[in-house]
């Protein structure tokens, strides 16, 4: 079942419209499930681009403007396409203290890009992050899904050598 | 699977309770928190299974993996029962030697033991290490001693005893009059008495309310809740059900922070298995009493761990506060009757109602009651996780429990309470533990984030780094917060540039006071306290970035010069060694001299030179 007429994407596949129908068929009539919507449809698509909000917003019975709202509101949310690996880095007060900046000023650095930028090569995202609990191990960087405590400005390079 | 009824849940118990009191079996307790998950827990894991397995030992030797065993910085870590043998930062490879030496031929291998930073001295029992004898588990009283996502271990350690208890004896208004007695405040920031905010939303006659847990854990340098999900998520279950049946609720959220995946994970199993065996879902226990509970992931806001926009959030709305009154144990979540409480908080409530208020209420201090949970981390020795007594001073906490400050360096500070709190200098380390004193020295007991901070962090610095968070965080809604906080960090940001004024003071002062007293909610009110608190502690910082254009710890890149002091230099090269583009020229016995050319302005060569000869 499709919910709206399909615009085309570059970044969308046929696949990706199947997965994404499911998650508004199952959650279209549960009161308040359109974080759970948004954050579902980005897992499968890597990030929300305006004609998924659009869709969403028309399957879910919903404003534009709603969806959008909602979506602009909470970092989770991405509306530009990510690189191939994610490098959360965290920017907490244990992490602070313990010399996260020296970290981040080191991958900038190397990887050409931006806090909350992408690599030119489209290799990394890096997303400052508020604290992944993990504070023991500062400071801390998450690649992906692993999660890399104690980096120094001249470890991490060895660290991000691994993920092509 | 069959559901409990009270004899079985008491038979299941008895059994459970066996195998993890059996003499004849060897416990070993793998810690798989989020710290110990990083540095490798999982393989040691892996390994231990195979390796006795291989030897056909499976019968006598129980290889538990558990939750955050709350040393985080010696990870991973083991403990053997019996005999409480400590052992950290273990490899895989590591694993062969134990069990033959330690476990087969009975010798504990004391290379891994754990080594007093001050004494020196090797400790092989867990018990017997400072940072666990001065510790008082209630909060997290099966950290490391249940495998957390098997409900059998919980109920083997009295799980859903107090459950049993609340629904089949209990009236609510008993419920609420033992919650009351134990003197138990919200550990989520504020401290507001639980069993009155239960007492407030009982009274109301509405047929649907619902209970929910704060599992948000917004503030900076605070894990104290991962770790209770990661190591005990029933016990946080069972506060949740039996603060339900106070209140007549029939429906619970969890609001969990999407950045905890593996504490969501444990929440969920634990979730499902009380659900199979009727302790969670319809008749309970066979009390005719109905809860179900599902969990709800947040998507990165800090302002969402307010209580009004937390609601909003599970409504799928912007995760924006709204004024109060209406209280939430009024109008809350779909404007029905609701009460929201902090996962310690509701961790502690088990323990009450099957120990009694009295029981909880027998340590602590005039107003604040039983213990307190922090995350210890930044300068400081043993870096984890600490339930201490409430009246236990901070510098019992850092120095005592903690083990001080490393790399011979002074201590500077420690910040309490996150962005919503302050720095308590030196001077008042011995404000103990305990809601009304801390906050005399203009911090907060706040969700128990303490961050120790040493001689080289710089307090303007860290004023503007909360100051940064608070503006970011802002949801935009009130103007004070809206604007007077993005106006504090532009003053922040000059004073760090080097570019600051006399008047900036006075100006971020009258401002902090403004917000303070007209922004809307919590997050704004509390805001501009990391900049009172550092104002009040460490004024001269501030005066010697503006009037002299120094950074006393050197840390203000702006004010730095990026040159060796040869005055002080030993040419020991460390700094050398230590740059990660090569931009410093040394050779053996010569002075160091940095290129700032290829200088990428990282501070590196500061944090390593010994003898602060960087300038
Ligand atoms: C900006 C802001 C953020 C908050 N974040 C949290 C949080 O992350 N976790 C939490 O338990 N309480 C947080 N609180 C406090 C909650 O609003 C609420 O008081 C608390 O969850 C109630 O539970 P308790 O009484 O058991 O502490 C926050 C408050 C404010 C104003
Ligand atoms: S401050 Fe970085 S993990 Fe907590």
């Amino acid at each position: 079942m499709s919910f709206a007429f399909r615009p085309e994407h570059p970044d969308i596949n046929p696949d990706m419209w199947i997965q994404i129908d499911d998650i508004i068929a199952a959650n279209r009539f549960i009161k308040g499930s359109v974080i759970a919507v948004l954050r579902r449809c980005q897992d499968v698509v890597g990030y929300l681009p305006v004609e998924l909000m659009e869709y969403i917003a028309a399957g879910m019975n919903l404003a534009c403007s709603d969806v959008y709202g909602v979506a602009s509101f909470y970092a989770l949310f991405a509306f530009e396409p990510k690189g191939r690996h994610t490098v959360k880095v965290c920017t907490g007060t244990a992490c602070y203290v313990k010399g996260i900046k020296e970290v981040i000023s080191r991958i900038c650095n190397e990887y050409d890009m931006e806090e909350g930028g992408t690599s030119p090569d489209m290799r990394f995202t890096l997303e400052p992050v508020r604290c992944l609990g993990a504070c023991g191990l500062a400071p801390v960087m998450v690649v992906n899904s692993d999660t890399h405590g104690d980096v120094s400005s001249d470890k991490v390079v060895d660290i991000l050598h691994h993920y092509e | 699977m069959e559901r409990f009824t009270v004899e079985a849940l008491q038979a299941a118990r008895e059994d459970a309770a066996a195998v993890l009191n059996n003499p004849d079996v060897i416990q070993l307790m793998v810690c798989g928190g989020t710290g110990c998950h990083a540095t490798g827990s999982i393989a040691v894991i892996d390994r231990l299974r195979e390796e006795i397995a291989a030897r056909d030992m499976n019968d006598k030797v129980r290889v538990v993996e558990t939750g955050c065993n709350g040393f985080c910085a010696a990870g991973p870590i083991m403990v053997v029962h019996p005999g409480d043998i400590f052992y950290q930062r273990l490899k895989a490879d590591d694993v062969p030697d134990i069990i033959e030496t330690h476990i087969i031929n009975g010798q504990p291998v004391d290379k891994h033991f754990f080594k007093d930073p001050i004494s020196k001295k090797k400790i092989p029992a867990q018990s017997e290490i400072p940072f666990f004898a001065h510790q008082m588990p209630r909060a997290l009283r099966n950290k490391g001693l249940i495998d957390p996502e098997s409900i059998d271990d919980y109920i083997g350690r009295d799980g859903y005893q107090a459950t049993a208890k609340a629904l089949l004896e209990m009236r609510p208004e008993a419920i609420v009059e033992e919650v009351k007695a134990s003197g138990l405040r919200g550990r989520g920031g504020a401290g507001f008495p639980a069993g009155m905010k239960w007492q407030f939303c009982q009274a109301s006659p509405e047929a649907v309310k619902y209970v929910l847990c704060n599992a948000d854990e917004g503030d900076p340098g605070a894990f104290m809740d991962r770790s209770i999900l990661e190591a005990d998520p029933h016990a946080v279950l069972e506060g949740m059900i039996i603060a339900a049946k106070a209140i007549n609720a029939h429906q619970g959220y969890v609001y969990a922070r999407t950045e905890y995946p593996l504490a969501i994970r444990r929440l969920g199993i634990a979730i499902e298995q009380a659900t199979e065996r009727g302790l969670l879902g319809d008749d309970i226990l066979g009390s005719g009493f109905d809860f179900h509970v599902e969990i709800y992931q947040g998507a990165g806001a800090f302002v969402c761990g307010e209580e009004t926009a937390l609601m909003r959030s599970i409504e799928g709305r912007r995760g924006m506060p709204r004024p109060r009154p209406p209280f939430p144990a009024h109008q809350g979540l779909w404007e029905k009757p609701t009460i929201l409480n902090n996962v310690e908080t509701l961790a502690n409530v088990a323990q009450i109602i099957l120990k009694g208020g009295a029981w909880y209420a027998s340590v602590g201090t005039e107003t604040s009651k039983g213990t307190k949970v922090f995350a210890l981390s930044g300068d400081v020795n043993n870096i984890g996780l600490v339930e201490v007594p409430m009246g236990t001073s901070l510098r019992q906490m850092i120095y005592d429990v903690g083990g001080g400050i490393p790399r011979k360096r002074k201590f500077k500070a420690v910040q309490l309470g996150g962005p919503s709190g302050g720095c308590v200098p030196e001077a008042y380390l011995d404000t103990p533990v305990d809601y009304e004193e801390i906050a005399k020295v203009g911090a907060i007991m706040g969700s128990g984030g303490a961050i120790v901070m040493d001689e080289k962090t710089c307090m303007v610095d860290m004023a503007r780094f909360f100051m940064d968070f608070i503006q970011d965080e802002s949801c935009g809604k009130c103007t004070p917060c809206r604007e007077g906080t993005r106006r504090q960090l532009e003053l922040l940001e000059k004073i760090c540039d080097g570019s600051g004024e006399a008047h900036d003071l006075d100006e971020l002062e009258r401002l902090s006071a403004v917000i303070k007293e007209t922004a809307l909610c919590g997050l704004g009110q509390t805001g501009p306290n990391p900049v009172l608190s550092t104002l009040r502690y460490f004024r001269d910082e501030y005066e010697a970035h503006i009037h002299e254009g120094r950074c006393p710890a050197k840390r203000c890149v702006a004010l730095l010069k990026f040159e060796v002091d040869v005055d002080l230099c030993t040419r020991c090269g460390m700094c050398a060694r230590a740059c990660p583009v090569d931009a410093i020229e040394w050779e053996k016995k010569q002075l160091a001299r940095i290129d700032k050319e290829k200088c990428i302005e990282c501070l590196t060569c500061y944090d390593k030179c010994k003898f602060d000869a960087i300038d």
